[in-house]
């Protein structure tokens, strides 16, 4: 059922003029990245190695680090798990309502975040409505990396869901039923036959939401407590630099920021790759 | 494909870059605009003043800037109109840095509008341009707590005693809350015969009872009042009175210490926008009416301190008389302070940092 172009026609392409769009993809991808970026290093610029590393590996900063990371992969984590069921529901199942359902979904990316910190204190604080059921049984939500993780579940569920979902769409039900005519169990024919096609989007929702959460600052300076040391991000880190007017070591944790991040994200690519590749 | 399909991809694409082109040309166009409305503002009819502030000062700089236009119409037939920029101290100390052309700056500190000296905006010799270190108005660090003081707190020992939770702002990204630091640093200063490590593990055990470190002042306000955390907060006299005053006397006392800061937030001219936009001579007396009969009154109205004897003596009810100690008798000026305290490596970080 596959259609291959011919040769001359992917050589030629459907947009006109190369170069034309080739120059604007440069130029605009420079205005809005790359300049951008680069700035960032510039205003880095002003220290020396030494006082960089000095900055960038303070025992203050690499807990901030620390915090950062471990709860964005946490919430990474777990709304891909989530994110998946979400998106299962919506795909294969009609219910009344589907539709304002689906629209939700979309709710954490319109929502200014500091909003949405605001409102996740007031309801997990050890006075708000879910924070005082949970502070019995000694659990603390707010003011706790539990706090930050999940405020960045929330802020990061919809990467995950807009993701999964369309690859779910286009899975054919008829190939499940060819695995059920060969006698494959339900969870077998999960496992080898829809998981290895989920795979590849379920890495990248979980890359998305977890780089999301890497750089989240909004929301999650209302829930976490800014307490140095235990619930510091990286981000408040960087702020508190820009109070005492220190471009060089804010612009030094911002960087160190970044190439952790992009380490990180080339690794999960890579890693995303190769299973779409064992998946064909 | 169609030819005029391919021309129609080609025009659209052209009207996108131009859109672009246009978006990016726009912010020049805007400066250009306002700066010839404040050249001829000069001479002309009407002319326009930014004034750059921090958050807590909106309600009375709104009152203040009605006031300003109808004296200054009266004074010189012209027609003022004043915009105001709110946000955290420090923050927008940064961006008139980065190039907010402000006439004037309204801060919570003077290390802030160091900082815009710093950068050659403003002259040297700021803050002696003014009376009172160029503060036309002052404030003092009180304790905000729920009705009735069911901890019996008193004063800032009171603080350290188990069971006490305090709610202030982290120092290091509140300008204001440095002030709570260096109210409470002073205190133990004056009690331990000016033994500056007594009163370090004083300021440490205090943030030991320090559950949220809020990144602002409002934060804490909130977290304090609205989520019902912790037993006292740290506050500016202002901000207290407005907290009572909004949120109804009944929930909430004032509680003054025995002694406190004089927290002094400063204004003044920035010397290169002023000249640039021919502005100076309204910028100046915008500031200069501050310490006049009128704005002192409009500052006390807002809970601010004046510091004109006669409207103190008006006011004398709404802020009552505590031992208050300046910030250069005690720490020599903020340049020694904000560098010595809370830059990194600071002793606020250091009381954070495992040895």
């Amino acid at each position: 059922m596959t259609f291959m172009p011919s040769r001359t026609d992917t050589r030629r392409g459907v947009l006109p003029g190369f170069g034309l769009t080739m120059g604007y993809s440069i130029l605009y991808l420079s205005l809005i990245v790359l300049i951008p970026l680069s700035a960032l290093l510039l205003n880095s610029t002003g220290l020396t190695w030494e006082k960089f590393w000095s900055i960038a590996t303070d025992p203050r900063v690499l807990a901030s680090y620390r915090v950062s990371f471990l709860t964005a992969a946490a919430a990474g984590l777990v709304d891909a798990v989530l994110g998946l069921l979400l998106a299962w529901v919506l795909v294969r199942y009609e219910f009344p309502g589907k539709k304002i359902f689906d629209a939700m979904i979309d709710l954490p990316f319109a929502l200014p975040t500091a909003v949405a910190g605001v409102s996740l204190t007031a309801l997990y604080s050890s006075k708000g409505w879910l924070g005082s059921f949970f502070e019995p049984l000694g659990i603390k939500t707010a003011f706790s990396p539990l706090g930050i993780t999940l405020a960045l579940m929330f802020i990061g569920i919809p990467f995950v869901v807009r993701t999964v979902q369309p690859v779910l769409q286009d899975l054919d039900a008829e190939v499940e039923e060819a695995a059920a005519t060969l006698g494959a169990s339900r969870l077998r024919t999960f496992r080898s036959v829809i998981l290895p096609e989920l795979l590849p989007p379920l890495l990248t929702g979980f890359a998305l939401a977890f780089s999301r959460g890497i750089g989240e600052y909004g929301s999650v300076v209302f829930i976490s407590g800014n307490m140095p040391m235990k619930t510091e991000i990286a981000p408040l880190l960087i702020m508190s630099k820009l109070e005492q007017f220190d471009y060089a070591g804010a612009t030094a944790v911002a960087l160190m920021l970044l190439l952790i991040s992009f380490a990180l994200l080339l690794l999960i690519n890579s890693l995303q790759s190769r299973v779409r590749k064992t998946a064909r | 494909m169609s030819k005029w399909v391919k021309q129609s991809i080609l025009v659209s694409l052209v009207l996108a870059m131009s859109v672009a082109l246009v978006a990016c040309g726009g912010d020049k166009a805007n400066d250009k605009a306002s700066a010839t409305a404040g050249a001829d503002g000069g001479k002309g009819k009407s002319v326009q003043l930014l004034n750059v502030s921090y958050d807590p000062t909106r309600e009375l700089y709104e009152s203040y800037n009605k006031a300003f236009a109808t004296y200054w119409e009266r004074e010189k037939g012209q027609k003022v109109t004043i915009q105001q920029s709110h946000g955290g101290s420090g923050k927008q100390a940064r961006a008139v840095i980065d190039g907010l052309e402000a006439d004037v700056v309204t801060l919570a500190l003077g290390y802030d509008i160091d900082s815009v000296q710093e950068s050659g905006l403003i002259n040297e010799g700021w803050q002696q341009k003014y009376e009172h270190n160029s503060s036309p108005y002052t404030s003092t660090i009180v304790f905000l707590v729920r009705k009735g003081n069911p901890k019996g707190i008193k004063d800032w020992d009171d603080l350290i005693k188990d069971g006490v939770e305090v709610i202030t702002p982290n120092p290091q990204t509140s300008g204001g809350a440095r002030w709570n630091y260096l109210a409470a640093w002073s205190y133990a200063l004056h009690h331990n015969n000016n033994d500056e490590a007594k009163a370090q593990e004083f300021v440490k055990q205090l943030f030991e009872h320090v559950p949220v470190l809020d990144s602002g002042a409002r934060g804490a306000t909130t977290t304090f009042v609205e989520r019902g955390l912790g037993d006292v907060l740290l506050a500016w006299e202002n901000e207290a009175w407005l907290a009572v005053k909004e949120l109804g006397p009944d929930k909430f006392d004032i509680i003054y210490p025995s002694e406190s800061i004089l927290a002094e937030p400063p204004v003044a001219v920035v010397d290169k926008i002023v000249d640039k936009k021919g502005t100076r001579e309204v910028a100046e007396a915008y500031l200069k009416y501050l310490y006049t009969e009128e704005g002192q009154t409009i500052a006390a109205e807002n809970y601010y301190r004046p510091t004109l004897d006669s409207v103190k003596e008006k006011f004398k009810d709404q802020f009552p008389d505590i031992k208050l100690y300046t910030i250069d008798e005690v720490f020599g000026g903020w340049t020694v302070a904000q560098p010595k305290h809370f830059n990194d490596g600071g002793i606020f970080s250091q009381i954070y940092v495992p040895k």
